[in-house]
């Protein structure tokens, strides 16, 4: 049932939108859909997934405001929080006066047909090289946003869409990055071998590592604290 | 039996340096909390080194009273054999050095109750060390640090790992390690008491029991493949770390540990069996050696 | 009297060492009984192994009419000792110590039995004093206290004298006494110095190497038919003459003595004979033979025919 809605809706705002609208008047419908919030507060689970970080899901509160503070917290207990994961704060990709704005095409992602702009920052010394931004054209969000940056590899997130899509917030959020071989200093631990055959770790140079978000809910635009960031 | 374990006790308790090892803990633990205290972040920094441009820990909360328990055992616990062996090495060797080794044994005793109490001895006087131990190292660093999920910093074959341990998930895994510990360490006071036969005084042994540990442990970790699969099986300090595993959590296929959980418990059972029969053979071999032999001192 | 302890051909060989060779003995009930050796003779690996300390190459040990391996605990709970020094733990008390070994003994152990023993020893005043603190003299005593707490029939006592002042061997020897007399204990104690063991002992043996070399009462061992006299005169070749026609000396020459072999009682006859034969006499000592015996052992085997018993 939920699917039929989804697809019934999806047309209908396809139908909407004109398929001849340029990217640049997408991006800007897509950032005027964000700059409705001015801050939310939204719970989730964040589900790590790097080879070497055997962590447990945490629940984690992100905090927002304009123009760009982001902060992820967990609720209780110790997390680790991949430092990318702030650019998940889209307003930044959004800002049309520091890019140059290229326009990449389409690109199908489940199957649906994705508008793709690639963004140059205009300033030299940005540590951000390239993002390339995938736009549902008939919701104007992002779905996809992939950032190259000179000292943190490449970033990727995936977002799906669901209540809050209205205000631009994603239900869930995938964020992939790239994370060196995590490796202790020698001599520091004295560890315990328990003989069992070591499975010898391929590829641990550059591995992707992962964090799932899922919001369970939004508090938006009722105020956030400054001191929370 | 129970009366003579009584005297054996009492003696004990009567002598100095029985308490030179409670207060050599209690200087090393608080050194430690003061220095984490003070500076915890070097070492988390330390720890972290390789990782820190990707993620974000939040460093207080991390370096909590769970954690430093975890990291002054791993340090003590190299340094507790000495002081075992201090009290075990001493057990026959110190009496024949005072003399009275032979009162005692005119005495309407077997020699073998004799052994025993002064196993069970050395045994009570570890587990008081490691009790000692949990109040000062545990407990106190509960009580500085507060409590939190729990940080494990670990090198597993060629993988360097972070584990995380829920803090309602840490308390029994230490109680289990200290259990574990104390009979890793009886090991030790079995090997010392079994020396400690030999000798006339106690320096002898305490030295020589500290030798051969220090001696095991270097054939143990010296990483050769050949020392690795036919040597270091059978050392028993091979196994002296293997409180660690309680700490080992396990993990589902996604890489989240379940709660509750050890990622090898038959390793770990193995090397409790493995330990206990090292107890088991040098507590007879010392029997049967102190049972024929002549007291001339 | 009834036999006490009965020593069958014990033996004790350390690799290529005999310690103690076929060593037989017994001792009576109520007997002081001396144990004379020089030092190393074996008198301690003896009493050693009547101790259970140390175990025997070879022989047999009955005490109370039991075989000791077997009934070590029943044996060992009727004796005290004390081996060479009473040793004794430093850092307790005297009252600690006397506790402690007293329940090892497994008697009731009792403040006033404990308080009672301090007591005859002299030591209730320093009860609660360190033992490190002691005398040599006082730690003998508080030996002495822990040897005899739990109220032995056999006590063993392993050169008691050693290191004590002439006050505490006096001392020492009284209590002996009062032991076997009074108390009616039976006591075996070693020396290398005869003139201790002759004074109290009632029997005694005398090992040298590891073998005993005579064993008997005192008084008869020591009977004064059996006196050698060193006599030195102005002219030893013809006081030898003179003496070989005697009957009631045999004489041989000794370095710049004449060594006569004689009673006692016949000194005075001696004296006049040697006068009566114009021989000028310098100096008359006596020794008992075994003394002098003893002696000749102790002084490495200067030769002296042995003494006849």
């Amino acid at each position: 049932m939920y699917h039929f809605i989804k697809l019934v809706t999806l047309f209908l705002f396809y139908s909407i939108a004109s398929p001849a609208q340029d990217i640049e008047t997408i991006l800007e419908k897509a950032r005027i859909k964000i700059n409705q919030v001015n801050d939310y507060q939204a719970s989730g689970k964040m589900k790590t997934n790097v080879a070497f970080l055997k962590v447990p899901v945490a629940n984690i509160t992100v905090y927002f405001k304009k123009p760009n503070k982001l902060k992820l917290k967990s609720e209780k207990g110790v997390s680790f929080i991949p430092k990318g994961a702030v650019s998940i704060n889209m307003n930044s990709l959004l800002e049309s006066d520091r890019f140059t704005i290229i326009d990449a095409g389409t690109e199908k992602i489940n199957n649906v047909m994705m508008r793709v702009a690639k963004l140059l920052p205009l300033d030299d010394n940005s540590d951000v090289v390239l993002s390339t931004v995938y736009i549902d054209p008939s919701n104007f969000v992002i779905c996809k946003a992939k950032t190259t940056t000179r000292e943190n590899g490449t970033y990727e997130l995936v977002m799906t869409y669901g209540k809050y899509i209205a205000y631009g917030l994603p239900d869930r959020i995938v964020f992939s990055f790239n994370t060196r071989d995590y490796k202790l200093p020698k001599g520091v631990t004295f560890d315990f071998d328990d003989g069992s055959e070591k499975k010898k770790p391929e590829d641990l140079k550059n591995k992707k590592g992962k964090a799932e978000i899922d919001f369970n809910s939004y508090i938006i635009n009722k105020g956030v604290q400054d001191n929370i960031f | 039996m129970w009366s003579l374990l009584q005297i054996e006790m009492f003696k004990i308790s009567r002598r100095p340096r029985t308490y030179i090892a409670f207060a050599a803990i209690s200087a090393i633990v608080l050194i430690f909390q003061f220095a984490f205290k003070a500076d915890g972040s070097s070492y988390m920094n330390l720890m972290l080194q390789s990782v820190q441009d990707s993620f974000e820990l939040d460093r207080i909360k991390a370096i909590n009273g769970y954690f430093m328990c975890y990291i002054i055992l791993n340090t003590l616990l190299v340094q507790v054999p000495i002081l075992v062996a201090l009290i075990a090495g001493d057990a026959i060797s110190g009496e024949a050095n005072m003399g009275t080794l032979r009162l005692l044994l005119t005495k309407p005793v077997s020699r073998t109750q004799l052994l025993l109490v002064k196993f069970m001895a050395s045994f009570i006087f570890t587990v008081a060390l490691l009790l000692w131990m949990a109040v000062m190292a545990l407990f106190l660093s509960m009580a500085i640090f507060g409590v939190d999920d729990m940080l494990i910093f670990r090198v597993s074959g060629e993988e360097s790992q972070i584990l995380q341990i829920g803090a309602d998930d840490v308390l029994w895994r230490y109680f289990a390690a200290f259990g574990y510990a104390a009979i890793a360490l009886t090991v030790i006071a079995a090997l010392a008491l079994l020396l400690s036969i030999y000798a006339e005084n106690s320096i002898g042994p305490i030295i020589a029991t500290v030798c051969i540990v220090i001696i095991c442990t270097i054939v143990s970790n010296i990483g050769v493949p050949i020392i690795d699969k036919n040597v270091k099986p059978w050392l028993f300090t091979s196994y002296l770390v293997g409180w660690k595993g309680f700490f080992y959590i396990g993990t589902n296929a996604d890489g989240q540990p379940i709660p509750g959980s050890l990622e090898n418990w038959p390793a770990i059972r193995k090397s409790l069996f493995i330990l206990i029969a090292h107890i088991v053979i040098l507590l007879g071999i010392s029997i049967a050696v102190f049972r024929k032999k002549d007291i001339l001192s | 009297m009834n036999v006490l302890l009965e020593v069958n051909h014990l033996t004790k060989q350390y690799r290529d060492i005999k310690a103690v060779e076929d060593l037989s003995f017994s001792v009576m009930e109520g007997d002081i009984y001396g144990f004379l050796g020089q030092n190393g003779a074996g008198k301690s690996t003896t009493i050693r192994m009547l101790l259970t300390l140390i175990s025997p190459t070879a022989g047999e040990i009955k005490i109370f009419g039991l075989p000791l391996h077997e009934n070590r605990h029943e044996i060992l709970s009727q004796t005290g000792s004390i081996i060479e020094r009473p040793d004794l733990y430093q850092y307790l008390t005297a009252y600690e110590n006397l506790s402690l070994f007293a329940r090892m003994s497994k008697i009731k152990v009792s403040r006033k039995l404990l308080m009672n023993q301090l007591e005859m020893v002299g030591l209730a005043e320093r009860s609660q004093s360190k033992v490190r603190t002691f005398s040599q003299g006082m730690k003998q005593r508080l030996g002495i206290a822990v040897a005899l707490v739990h109220d032995p029939k056999l006590i063993i006592l392993d050169e008691p004298t050693n290191g004590l002042d002439p006050q505490g061997i006096a001392d020492m020897r009284n209590l002996i006494l009062r032991l076997s007399r009074q108390m009616g204990k039976t006591v075996i104690v070693s020396s290398h110095l005869l003139s201790e063991i002759e004074v109290i002992a009632s029997r005694m043996i005398v090992i040298h190497k590891g073998k005993k070399i005579a064993e008997g009462v005192v008084q008869e061992m020591l009977d004064p038919a059996n006196t050698l006299v060193q006599v030195e005169t102005a002219n030893n070749m013809n006081a030898l003459k003179w003496l070989q026609e005697t009957r009631w000396a045999t004489a041989v020459i000794q370095g710049r003595h004449l060594q006569l072999s004689m009673n006692r009682e016949d000194i005075p006859q001696l004296i006049r004979y040697l006068g009566e034969k114009g021989t000028d006499i310098v100096a008359v000592q006596p020794r008992h033979s075994l003394e002098a015996y003893f002696l000749s052992l102790t002084n490495n085997d200067t030769h002296v025919e042995p003494f006849a018993n």
